[in-house]
């Protein structure tokens, strides 16, 4: 029992000092906001222009629409859909040898990176999420929801999403192991998660069996997800629906994480570190 | 400071451009000691950039027009936009590193050396796989060439290949403004990233979806206006925002060339300014 508090309180301080060390940079963070602020701007001019043609499409109307685009920015770093998480420094450590010393420590490899992210995401959701959303509000005409339980809500489905994001990009350092370099892996990794998370366009604005496929995989948990939850269109019994596939995809790649773990560990157990 | 030869205007070019050529040939170098590595990182710069035309396609997947173009006008803006922004980024790009190396104190090693700064920081870490930007937006441009409904005159004609150039000289004057910016503010390198990449993104559109006030904005401030919406609304035939007369169609050479010059007082101005950390 002694053990397990202890436990707690470690990755309880890795999170805080994660958090810590983004909050640090403040410039950057200010430089990261404006740039937010000025692609959802530009952004929410062609969702106007697009929801003039087609009002109602996708099942949102102007406002929601316009909306999507600043939770968009918003969760764009949190959710680390175009990189700057973890995963550079683990592949970095994993590529120098660095990861041997890691191994040692009396805590637990994914538990460790999954702490630092927590932090990580918490601080940019605050930093980075608040102002442009803000900003946003100012200029346009925002669909915010009105009652509290609904950004309860929308605050455990970004939490899930987090999860979600989190696993699958430790899947891709820990290639690291494998391929050496990982940048490519990370390319990749972050199309997709351009693509399918709804960054270009919402997915219920995506044609056919692509938006159908899109809207099932992964990714959609990280702003497809947290978007709809925000903007009402899912509630009640859906909501739970909502929670299920976040936290199921959670599950499943945290377990194939702990797999590939295991594997790349006693590989480097083989190599002699 | 950092003049270390006194040498004439014209063979300070020639130097500056052969030290540029001498640095990216290096770094093409050690890039292609990991071939595999550039072309995941080349193909993942085209697939990046080929989103926003993925967007624009999802959208038409939807409606006919948007802002009252067809999807091979809007093609045509965005692929000019694409193709002048994907040279001035492949030669430019690297800019925005300058704001480390002003943190970390390894412009001072760049200074003490015989060659202008500003060739050494642009072709700092010189990214070839950018080349995937340019070839993605070319590929539309081209699209856009066959695909729209255009009455060609010699003059629109020739209007293209100036467009490329004067789009990509304005924002190589943008890199270069907002490199000189990064010794004042450092850590916003980022801010960079709003004018740059932000203004490439508001050309792929028609001004036709942008508040008026924005319009202004990119026409009379920032002159991004000039990058394609004037010439290509001529090339269209298409009425231009803010009731401008024609003629502006042809102003971006000497934009263009105002850009540039500014663009280098600015550079100057920042780099006089530089105090190294003393790390």
């Amino acid at each position: 029992m002694h053990v397990r508090t202890g436990r707690f309180r470690l990755y309880a301080a890795v999170a805080q000092s994660a958090f810590r060390r983004y909050a640090t940079y403040r410039i950057a963070t200010a430089a990261g906001v404006f740039t937010n602020t000025v692609f959802g701007l530009i952004l929410a001019y062609t969702y106007i222009a697009l929801w003039d043609e087609r009002p109602g499409l996708g099942g949102y109307d102007q406002a929601q629409a316009v909306t999507y685009v600043w939770l968009g920015q918003a969760l764009l770093t949190v959710m680390a859909l175009m990189g700057g998480g973890f995963e550079a420094e683990l592949i970095e450590r994993i590529r120098t040898g660095d990861i041997a010393v890691d191994l040692y420590r009396p805590a637990d490899l994914q538990a460790w990176w999954l702490a630092t992210d927590a932090g990580r995401g918490l601080f940019q959701l605050l930093g980075r999420g608040v102002a442009p959303m803000a900003v946003g509000a100012l200029v346009f005409d925002l669909a915010l929801p009105t009652e509290p339980l609904r950004w309860l809500a929308f605050a455990v489905a970004v939490a899930l999403g987090v999860l979600v994001s989190f696993a699958i990009r430790f899947l891709v350092a820990l290639s690291a192991f494998w391929l050496m370099d990982g940048a490519g892996v990370t390319q990749v990794a972050m199309l997709a998660g351009t693509f399918f998370s709804g960054m270009l366009l919402p997915l219920n604005v995506f044609p056919g069996v692509l938006g159908e496929i899109a809207r099932a995989l992964p990714w959609s948990a990280l702003l497809q997800l947290p978007a709809d939850v925000f903007l009402g269109t899912v509630g009640g019994a859906d909501l739970l629906g909502t929670y299920a596939f976040q936290l199921g995809w959670a599950v499943a790649l945290f377990a194939a994480g702990r797999l590939l773990q295991a594997v790349a560990t006693r590989r480097v157990v083989v190599q002699g570190g | 400071m950092a003049e270390t030869s006194r040498a004439s205007e014209p063979s300070r070019l020639r130097e500056g451009l052969r030290a540029y050529l001498l640095i990216s040939a290096m770094w093409i170098r050690s890039l292609m000691a990991y071939r595999v590595s550039f072309a995941m990182t080349a193909f993942g710069n085209f697939a990046v950039t080929a989103f926003d035309f993925a967007a624009i396609l999802l959208m038409f997947s939807q409606v006919d027009r948007l802002g009252g173009y067809s999807l091979s006008e809007i093609a045509f803006l965005y692929g000019v936009s694409c193709t002048a922004f994907g040279f001035a980024d492949l030669a430019m790009g690297s800019m925005d590193r300058l704001g480390r190396r002003v943190r970390d104190g390894t412009l001072d090693t760049l200074l003490v050396r015989p060659a202008p700064v500003i060739a050494q920081v642009a072709a700092d870490r010189f990214g070839l796989h950018r080349i995937g930007r340019l070839t993605q937006g070319s590929l539309v441009l081209v699209y856009a060439l066959v695909a729209a409904d255009v009455d060609w005159t010699p003059l629109k004609a020739a209007m293209v290949p100036l467009m490329l150039l004067c789009g990509a000289a304005i924002f190589a004057a943008l890199f270069v403004a907002g490199g000189a910016f990064q010794f004042l503010a450092q850590d916003a390198a980022e801010v960079q990233n709003a004018f740059t990449y932000g203004g490439t993104t508001l050309l792929q559109y028609p001004p036709t979806v942008f508040a008026k006030d924005l319009v202004r904005g990119v026409t009379f401030i920032l002159p991004l206006a000039f990058v394609n919406w004037l010439p290509a609304l001529y090339v269209l035939g298409r009425p231009y925002p803010l009731d401008l007369p024609e003629w502006v169609a042809f102003t971006p050479p000497a934009v263009a060339a105002a850009c540039l010059g500014l663009a280098g007082l600015v550079w100057r101005s920042g780099l006089r300014s530089y105090r190294s950390t003393g790390s």
